[in-house]
């Protein structure tokens, strides 16, 4: 039971994944399978799917390279929309899934979708457990604070109080932050983007497909028939300004068109200033520059508590953390691989003196 | 002095002690010495499910019993011939397994006041048998009692070492070892060379456990408390190697095995639990194999991890018990649905819920079979033995891979922890087994991933990674042939009828069932699966030894039945099926086949006594010849 060095793997971002060949090129149209599609009309799914067609192209990844994998709820239909590998599995168990996956299959790109209940609520351990440590696969959490595919129950991300067919005197569960979560668990890349933000949620997406290890990007997105307008306030053109904390690396964090940021609080943790000269105000100088490759998750954490966990009227949107650390499948497939390097000869060989070893006696 | 040497055909020595004490080592080296000697020998270890119960203790008691022959052996035992008590409490628990007249060894040392208490004594059982003729000798009377101070003798004779009291005591059971290996004539070089190795870093501790042991062999030699030394001769056995083997170590070979003879890398998602924790370990330990293993955060993960790894090309694998199974339910579920080749072992334990988690059962053929939600058919498999475990872990990935299909292997704990003499195997003469990956389709030709092999009924299978083969698969129904979700009800009922019919042909590839009828005129049947193997077969050889007649068949088997099992039950009068269950084989079998099974029936979380099985089918065999005088 000792601890022992690992070796660190080499390996960045997508490398081990084929590539397309010298003048090939893909479409989104090649990422589009022939299947109807069939979410709800208005459904924020829609454009996280048109989003994800019309990114994939730009990894330059072999597209028989790539998997989807999925759980169970309106979100998880996603991978029989894409013309890639797929599994549509059950619920909640879609990383485990990817992990195993992921561990024994380098040259594959891993994807998974997921939405709040699957990944949070019936899924959560296995969310947190790929989080921690760190399997390289790309977890896309679409958020829609509500159980759409049963008919409309609360959600784990669902506001207290929140009157839902399960809840008719109001929720009393107090609900998930899913980037907190992720930051506890000490996931490598935690994000947030927006379904309607197509540049953002693209954006995103391409940084958190570059990543190895497991990136958690949380997509807000709205379910026009059971929880219509869970976002308004960050969609908005008038509100969105002061709802959206956006978080670039290297960016002072300030928002509501540079009259407010983000600093330290006297509490330890973070707090909205306003910018200006008067007493109480906050220089610029004074707000925090937003650095996501900071190893200490803390105050990416306390940056992720300014979420609102009622009605979403303010919410940072970006990159909380993008820090490198060792893959659990890269080194699972080290530690094999160092093993066969050691053990040279016919594996035939090799098993005839395994199952004939030990102390053994011979009749003759 | 010279002893009077005393042949036996076969002896049952049952090591007793505290769980700290070191028993399950000391019957581990005793039946390493008898193999290497050339015995037949079959063992069961029992211990309890505290890793440390208190220190004195009935439930903390943990034992240790080998059957060793000059012939072939099927079971550990019903009773022993020999007891060696390592205390009271020791003494206490495993004397009502005693018959009158065996021998009983007991270590005095522990024998006080407040150790007789712990154990439930209200005096000492080893003073009343010094009571005056006719007086009442206590619990001990009417057998071969031979009280000595082990504990005393070994820290006298490694004093030399300097060790604590509390370390030099700790060598009493090689101390035991060395007395018992003389006893009964066995070479005690194996264990020394094992006590080299193991000890190699701590020399007083090795020394003093060297010297422990040949003072045990000396105190033989030299005592006059034993006049006699026995002998179990050598039992003939085919040519060829051989090594002691407990199930779960043979079952992880097999699955080594079965990476190697398919070219699959292997895959075990697994949650430790026991008593299949073993497998984990030891596969561990094989990645030179290409074997990777993932301890998941749970049981669920453990399996959705290795079906994960199915979906990408590898030999997928879980190992659990019973209660790992029942959380693993969905998934096997989702296996079947996307007809993936997957292995899932299930050692059993006593049930349900936690029940005994060190004592062995059967009951879990019902959850293997019928466990899931829907039409979920799920082939099934059974070890019949420790060494067996290895052929049925290959078995179960040639059925997983050839068919597409997740597999139960139904273990137990028994099989798991005991051991048996195992004749290693040639790897040439191993089956193949043949992964046969889709391919790419020629061009203008589509990729239908639910067509179907016309013999096999099998679907195509296709990891990532092949240009052209993109698909995708899931829980939801599939439509016949395209894959693609479907709702239809007329395909819903075909589909529900292929993957059972799937099943159902793996029975065209089975081979004819072996029934042990030797004069052919039987006309009891004793039909058993699993690890009743042993009892069965033992009691059997008892009722025709008395001159009864009774066949034997067991399955490999379970789920689907050998084509010719219906046809071979119509034969018999009687069919007895013996389970460490309340008659779950016997519900199959009366369902399928319309035979009124008679089921023989213990769940005591040890293995069957052959004795009290032999009985039960003589009874039979009366009944039988009754019926015809009438």
């Amino acid at each position: 039971m000792t601890a022992t060095d690992l070796g660190l793997p080499s390996l960045r971002g997508t490398e081990g994944v084929p590539v397309l060949n010298e003048g090939e090129k893909l479409t989104g149209k090649d990422f589009s399978s022939d299947q109807e599609v069939r979410w709800c009309p208005g459904c924020g799914d829609y454009a996280v799917l048109k989003a994800v067609q019309g990114f994939l192209p730009d990894l330059g990844l072999r597209r028989e390279n790539i998997v989807f994998v999925s759980g169970i709820g309106c979100s998880s239909r996603f991978p029989y929309y894409l013309d890639t590998y797929g599994m549509h599995s059950i619920h909640g168990r879609a990383p485990s899934i990817a992990t195993g996956l992921a561990t024994s299959r380098e040259d594959l790109s891993v994807w998974v979708v997921t939405g709040d209940g699957d990944a949070l609520s019936i899924g959560g351990n296995h969310l947190i457990h790929a989080l921690r440590r760190n399997v390289n696969m790309t977890i896309l959490l679409f958020n829609n604070r509500i159980y759409g595919l049963t008919k409309g129950q609360y959600s784990p991300t669902s506001e207290a109080g929140k009157i839902t067919k399960s809840t008719p005197m109001g929720s009393v569960d107090h609900p998930f932050n899913p980037v907190s979560l992720a930051l506890g668990a000490e996931a490598s890349f935690v994000a947030r983007t927006i379904d309607s933000d197509r540049k953002h949620l693209t954006s995103v997406l391409a940084a958190a497909a570059a990543h190895r290890g497991t990136s958690l990007v949380e997509i807000y997105q709205n379910c026009p028939i059971f929880n219509d307008g869970a976002f308004d306030a960050i969609k908005d053109r008038d509100t969105k300004e002061h709802a959206i904390i956006p978080l670039e690396h290297g960016q002072p964090i300030v928002f509501g068109g540079g009259t407010k940021g983000l600093v330290r609080a006297a509490h330890g943790g973070v707090e909205v200033a306003e910018i200006g000269d008067a007493d109480g105000q906050v220089s610029l100088e004074q707000v925090i520059v937003h650095d996501a490759h900071q190893q200490d998750p803390t105050l990416a954490f306390a940056i992720s508590r300014l979420t609102d966990a009622g009605y979403l009227n303010r919410s940072p949107i970006g990159i909380f953390r993008q820090v490198e650390r060792p893959t659990y499948d890269d080194q699972a497939r080290g530690q094999v691989d160092s093993a066969r390097k050691a053990a040279p000869g016919e594996q035939s060989d090799r098993l005839a003196a395994l199952i004939g070893g030990g102390d053994t006696w011979t009749v003759v | 002095m010279s002893k009077q040497v005393k042949q036996l055909d076969r002896v049952v020595i049952r090591f007793a002690g505290d769980s700290g004490d070191g028993m399950q080592l000391t019957g581990d080296r005793f039946t390493q010495e008898s193999a290497s000697f050339g015995n037949d020998l079959v063992t069961l270890p029992n211990f309890p499910a505290e890793i440390r119960a208190p220190q004195g203790t009935i439930p903390g008691v943990s034992s240790f019993q080998v059957h060793f022959a000059d012939h072939d052996i099927l079971t550990p035992g019903d009773a022993p011939d020999v007891l060696v008590a390592m205390n009271p409490a020791a003494l206490k628990a495993n004397l009502g397994d005693m018959p009158k007249g065996a021998t009983i060894i007991v270590d005095t040392h522990d024998f006080t006041g407040r150790n007789l208490t712990k154990a439930g004594y209200e005096s000492n059982p080893l003073e009343a048998l010094d009571a005056e003729d006719g007086g009442d000798q206590g619990p001990l009377a009417g057998y071969s009692v031979h009280p000595v101070d082990l504990t005393g003798m070994t820290v006298e004779a490694v004093k030399e070492f300097g060790l604590s009291r509390k370390d030099a005591a700790r060598a009493k059971n090689m101390f035991a070892l060395g007395l018992l290996s003389w006893l009964y004539g066995r070479p005690i070089a194996p264990t020394e060379q094992f006590l080299h190795r193991r000890f190699a870093r701590v020399a007083d501790i090795r020394d003093a456990n060297l010297t422990a042991l040949k003072a045990g062999w000396n105190f033989g030699e030299t005592t006059e408390t034993f006049v006699v030394q026995y002998e179990v001769k050598p039992a003939p056995m085919a040519a060829g190697t051989y090594r002691n083997i407990t199930g779960n170590l043979a079952l992880a070979y097999g699955l080594v095995a079965a990476g190697v003879q398919s070219d699959l890398p292997v895959f075990l998602g697994s949650y430790p639990i026991t008593p299949a924790s073993d497998i984990l370990h030891e596969l561990s330990k094989h990645k030179a194999f290409g074997v990777t293993t993932f301890q998941a955060e749970d049981e669920i993960a453990g399996i959705g991890s290795a079906i994960g790894a199915a979906y990408g090309g590898a030999l997928g694998v879980t190992t659990t018990s019973g209660p790992g199974i029942a959380l693993k339910s969905e998934a096997i579920g989702l296996a079947v649905m996307t007809e993936l080749p997957l292995l899932v072992i299930d050692v059993q334990r006593g049930g349900p819920s936690t029940g005994l988690p060190t004592k062995t059962e059967q009951a879990d053929l019902l959850q293997a079979m019928f466990g899931r939600n829907g039409e979920a058919p799920v082939p099934i498999v059974a070890p019949q033995s420790p060494g067996d475990c290895f052929s049925a872990a290959l078995e179960a990935a040639r059925i997983a891979v050839t068919y597409r299909t997740p597999v139960m292997l139904l273990s137990d704990g028994y099989l798991a922890n005991g051991s048996e003499p195992w004749h290693v195997p040639e790897v040439a003469d191993l089956p193949k087994i043949d992964a046969n990956f889709a391919t790419a389709p020629a061009e203008g030709e589509e990729f239908l991933p639910y067509s179907r092999d016309p013999e096999s009924l099998a679907r195509p299978w296709a990891p990532p990674g092949t240009a052209g083969l993109e698909h995708r698969i899931g829980g939801l129904e599939k439509a016949d042939g395209s894959g693609n979700i479907s709702y239809d009800s007329a395909n819903h009922d075909k589909m529900t009828r292929l993957r059972q019919a799937k099943v159902d042909r793996i029975a065209e590839s089975l081979p004819p069932l072996e029934v042990d009828d030797p004069t052919g005129d039987a006309r009891v049947l004793v039909l058993g699966w699993g690890s009743t193997y042993g009892p069965i077969g033992a009691a059997v050889r008892r009722v025709r030894n008395e001159g009864g007649k009774a066949a034997q068949v067991h399955l490999r088997h379970l789920n689907p039945f050998p084509k010719d099992l219906g046809e071979i039950l119509k034969r018999y009068d009687k069919v007895l099926i013996p389970e460490m269950n309340l008659g779950q084989l016997s519900m199959l079998i009366r369902a399928k086949y319309l035979v009124d099974a008679v089921g023989f029936n213990q769940v005591r979380g040890l293995p069957l006594k052959a004795a009290e099985l032999a009985e039960a089918i003589t009874g039979l065999v009366e009944q039988i010849e009754k019926e015809d005088a009438r």
